[in-house]
C-alpha cells in the first residue's frame, strides 16, 4: 500500500476526456515520475492530487486519508507540498520572510491571530529557516529581495519553502522546465541531495528524459489520459509501447 | 524598548515628539503677520490631522498590506460617529465610552461588509465595499432616519436621558463632551511674543489616542500576522499551497482597519458632537484612498503625512482669495498684477482641488511610493554628497 493512491480517477472538461481510469499507487520513501507527451493529462492529475480540481469519479487517498473535496491549504497541512512549474514565491518579502512562512503556517495552522508578537523574537523558527537556507546553499542571500534573484535561486527557494516543512510528499511540477542544461543538473543534484538526507517521498511531472531517468525510481507513463505502463526506469527505456507513445514522437 | 526595533523606535518618538509640540511646529508664524493664515496650530485643524491620521494609519493596514483597496471605508467613519453621538444621547459625555461603542459597533459592521466583499479580489472587492459604503450613505438619509435623524444629522438635545450624566447643565445648557470632567473644547492659550500657541484637551486626547493607534500599527506591520498580510499582497497563489488559508487574514485586516475609521469616527464625535450622513459619502472613502497613496502605502508614517497634507490643503489653501493674492502680487504694475491673479485664481480659493489633483498626479508618477519615497530620495541624495565612496555601500541596505 502506497502513501499516496489513485483510484479509477476520471476527469472530463466538456466534451474532452482528460483523464479515465488512472491508477498510481506511489511508494513510501521513493522517487515516482510521471511522464507523458503533452496533452497526456499530467498536470491534470497533479491538480487533482493538491485539491485545485475535484475528480468526477474515483478517489485519491494520502496516508489513508481522502484528500478529495479539501482546499489546498488543507491538503498541505496533511503533509503535501507543491513546487510548481514556474517557481511561484512571494517576490515582494526577502529570502528569511519567504522562509518564516510556511514555518508559521506548519506551527500555527490555517490560521493565527499573532498580530502583536515579532516576527524577530521568533529565534527557533529563524534557525530552522536558516538551516534550511544552508542547505540549498542560499543563506547568504537571506536579506534579499526574492523578486531580484535569478530564476534558478527562486526555484531552490521554492524547494527549501516547502522542505522546511517537512512534507511527507513533495509534489514536483516539472522542475526544471525551462531551465538550461547546468541548471537543470544543479536542480538533479539538489534533489538527489535532499531525497539522500531525508525521509520524503517524491512525485515528478517532467517531459526532460535526462531529469527522470536519473532520479526516478519508478516511472508511469501517461497517454491521452490514461495509464500505459508502470515500472523501473530500466523496462520503461526499452518499452515498445513507450518507444511508440512518446519517445517515437520525439524521434 | 516598547518591543520595536531601534529604527521603528526612532520613527515612534519622532512623531510622538511632532504630536505633542504641533501647537507650536503648526504655528511657525506670528498671529499679526501676513503669513499667519498659513498657521495650522489651531485646535480644529490639529484636531482633524491626528484623526484623520488615525483613519489613515487603519486604512493602510489593510490596503498597505494586503493591497485590497477598500473603497467603502467611510462607512466605518460615519458609522463610528453615530454610535458616540449615541452614546452621548444615551448614557453620558465622558468621551471613553463613546469611544469605545464607535470601535465595537464599527467592527462588527466591518465583520459583516468584509465577510460578503472579500469573497472577490481586485477591482470587485473595491466595488463591493464601494457599494456597501453607498448602500449605508442612502439608508441613513432614508429608512434609518429614527437612528440617524436623517438630513439634519444626529445631534444630542436637552431631552436626551443620560442616564450616567446630566441632561441639562445647570444653567440649561447642553453638556459638552469630556474626559472625566476635562472638557473637550477647553483650551489654554499661551502668548510668547508676537506669537500665540493654543493648547486644546481635544487635540491632546485625539493625539494620545493617534499615538496608541500608531504604535500598534508599527507592531502588526513587524508582527507574523504583518508578515502574512504582505504575502497575501505577494502571492496568494503560493500562500494556499503552504498551507494558511488568506480569507480569515485578509478579514482580521479589513475589521482591524475598520475599527481604526471607526475610532476616528468616533473621535470625530467627541470633538464634535454630531453625526451626519455626508460623512459616508463615498467623495469621503476616496479622500482616505488619496491620503494613503499621497503619503505612501505601505509605510508606516506615510498614511500620516498623507492626512496631514490633504487637511492642510483643505482648511488652508482654500482660504487663499484673491485679495490674498492680490496682496501678494500688489509691487507689480496693475495690468500685470491682475493677469498673475487671474492665473493663479483657479489654483486657490475654491480651486484647491484643482491643485491638490495636480498635486496627486504628479507625486503618483514621479513619486510612486508617495511623500515617503520623496523623503527618502532628498535624504539619499544628501547622505551622496559628503562621501562619494559610501553611495555603494549605502544602496545595498535592504529597501524598508
Amino acid at each position: 500500500m502506497g502513501i499516496l493512491e489513485v483510484k479509477d480517477v476520471n476527469k472530463r472538461f466538456g466534451g474532452l476526456k482528460a483523464l479515465s481510469e488512472v491508477n498510481l499507487s506511489v511508494v513510501e520513501n521513493t522517487v515516482h515520475a510521471i511522464i507523458g507527451p503533452n496533452g497526456a493529462g499530467k498536470s491534470t492529475l497533479l491538480n487533482c492530487l493538491v485539491g485545485k480540481l475535484i475528480p468526477d469519479t474515483g478517489s485519491v487517498m494520502f496516508d489513508g486519508q481522502s484528500v478529495l473535496g479539501r482546499k489546498p491549504f488543507e491538503i498541505n497541512q496533511m503533509g503535501i507540498s507543491r513546487v510548481f512549474q514556474t517557481p511561484e514565491i512571494f517576490g515582494d518579502l526577502t529570502v528569511m520572510e519567504n522562509m518564516m512562512i510556511p514555518l508559521f503556517a506548519k506551527r500555527d495552522g490555517v490560521f493565527r491571530l499573532h498580530a502583536i508578537e515579532s516576527v524577530e523574537s521568533e529565534s527557533e523558527l529563524r534557525g530552522r529557516a536558516e538551516q534550511m537556507l544552508e542547505d540549498v546553499n542560499m543563506l547568504d542571500k537571506r536579506h534579499m529581495h526574492s523578486a531580484s534573484m535569478s530564476r534558478g535561486d527562486k526555484r531552490r527557494l521554492e524547494m527549501a519553502m516547502c522542505l522546511v516543512q517537512e512534507p511527507r510528499l513533495l509534489l514536483l511540477d516539472e522542475p526544471t522546465a525551462g531551465m538550461a542544461r547546468a541548471d537543470t543538473n544543479n536542480t538533479i543534484d539538489l534533489l538527489k541531495q535532499i531525497k539522500a538526507s531525508r525521509d520524503i517521498t517524491m512525485c515528478i511531472i517532467e517531459h526532460d528524459m535526462h531529469v527522470v531517468f536519473s532520479l526516478a525510481d519508478r516511472i508511469t507513463v501517461l497517454a491521452q489520459g490514461t495509464p500505459l505502463v508502470e515500472d523501473v526506469p530500466e523496462k520503461i527505456k526499452g518499452h515498445p509501447k513507450v518507444q511508440e507513445a512518446y519517445l517515437g514522437e520525439h524521434a | 524598548m516598547f518591543g520595536l526595533g531601534k529604527r521603528d523606535l526612532t520613527l515612534f518618538l519622532i512623531v510622538a515628539v511632532m504630536a505633542l509640540f504641533a501647537p507650536f511646529i503648526l504655528n511657525p508664524f506670528p498671529t499679526d503677520s501676513g503669513m499667519a493664515q498659513f498657521n495650522a496650530g489651531y485646535p480644529d485643524l490639529m484636531q482633524r490631522f491626528v484623526i484623520f491620521g488615525i483613519l489613515a494609519i487603519g486604512f493602510n493596514i489593510l490596503f498597505g498590506l494586503t493591497g485590497y483597496l477598500s473603497f467603502g471605508h467611510a462607512a466605518f467613519l460615519g458609522v463610528g460617529s453615530y454610535a458616540a453621538v449615541w452614546m452621548f444621547k444615551l448614557l453620558s459625555m465622558n468621551v471613553i465610552p463613546a469611544i469605545l461603542l464607535s470601535m465595537i459597533v464599527s467592527g462588527l459592521f466591518a465583520v459583516v461588509i468584509g465577510y460578503v466583499s472579500l469573497r472577490r479580489s481586485g477591482i470587485y472587492f473595491s466595488i463591493l465595499t464601494l457599494a456597501f459604503a453607498q448602500m449605508s450613505y442612502n439608508l441613513a438619509y432614508s429608512v434609518l432616519t429614527p437612528i440617524t435623524n436623517g438630513e439634519t444629522g444626529l445631534q444630542i438635545t436637552l431631552d436626551d436621558p443620560r442616564i450616567l450624566g446630566v441632561s441639562a447643565t445647570a444653567d440649561g445648557g447642553i453638556p459638552v463632551t469630556n474626559l472625566f470632567g476635562l472638557e473637550m473644547r477647553s483650551f489654554e492659550t499661551l502668548n510668547i511674543g508676537p506669537w500665540a500657541f493654543q493648547f486644546s484637551v481635544g487635540y491632546y486626547v485625539a493625539a494620545v489616542i493617534m499615538l496608541i493607534s500608531f504604535y500598534i500599527a508599527i507592531r502588526i506591520f513587524r508582527s507574523p500576522f504583518g508578515m502574512m498580510l504582505r504575502a497575501i499582497k505577494s502571492n496568494q497563489n503560493r500562500l494556499y499551497y503552504t498551507g494558511l488559508n488568506a480569507r480569515p487574514y485578509t478579514l482580521a485586516a479589513f475589521v482591524i482597519s475598520g475599527m481604526y475609521a471607526g475610532l476616528a469616527g468616533g473621535l470625530l464625535a467627541c470633538m464634535d458632537p454630531l453625526a451626519g450622513a455626508e460623512r459616508m459619502q463615498w467623495t469621503a472613502s476616496g479622500e482616505v484612498v488619496l491620503m494613503t497613496i499621497l503619503g505612501g502605502a505601505g509605510t508606516l508614517i506615510g498614511p500620516v503625512l498623507g492626512a496631514g497634507f490633504i487637511k492642510y490643503f483643505e482648511n488652508i489653501f482654500s482660504k487663499i482669495n484673491d485679495q490674498v493674492v492680490h496682496g501678494w502680487v500688489s509691487f507689480l504694475p496693475d495690468g500685470l498684477e491682475d493677469l498673475v491673479v487671474a492665473l493663479i485664481h483657479p489654483f486657490v480659493g475654491k480651486g484647491w482641488h484643482l491643485t491638490l489633483g495636480l498635486m496627486f498626479m504628479l507625486i503618483v508618477i514621479f513619486l510612486p511610493g508617495g511623500l515617503v519615497e520623496g523623503g527618502q530620495r532628498i535624504s539619499r541624495r544628501l547622505r551622496r554628497k559628503p562621501a562619494e565612496d559610501d553611495a555603494k555601500s549605502a544602496s545595498t541596505e535592504p529597501a524598508e
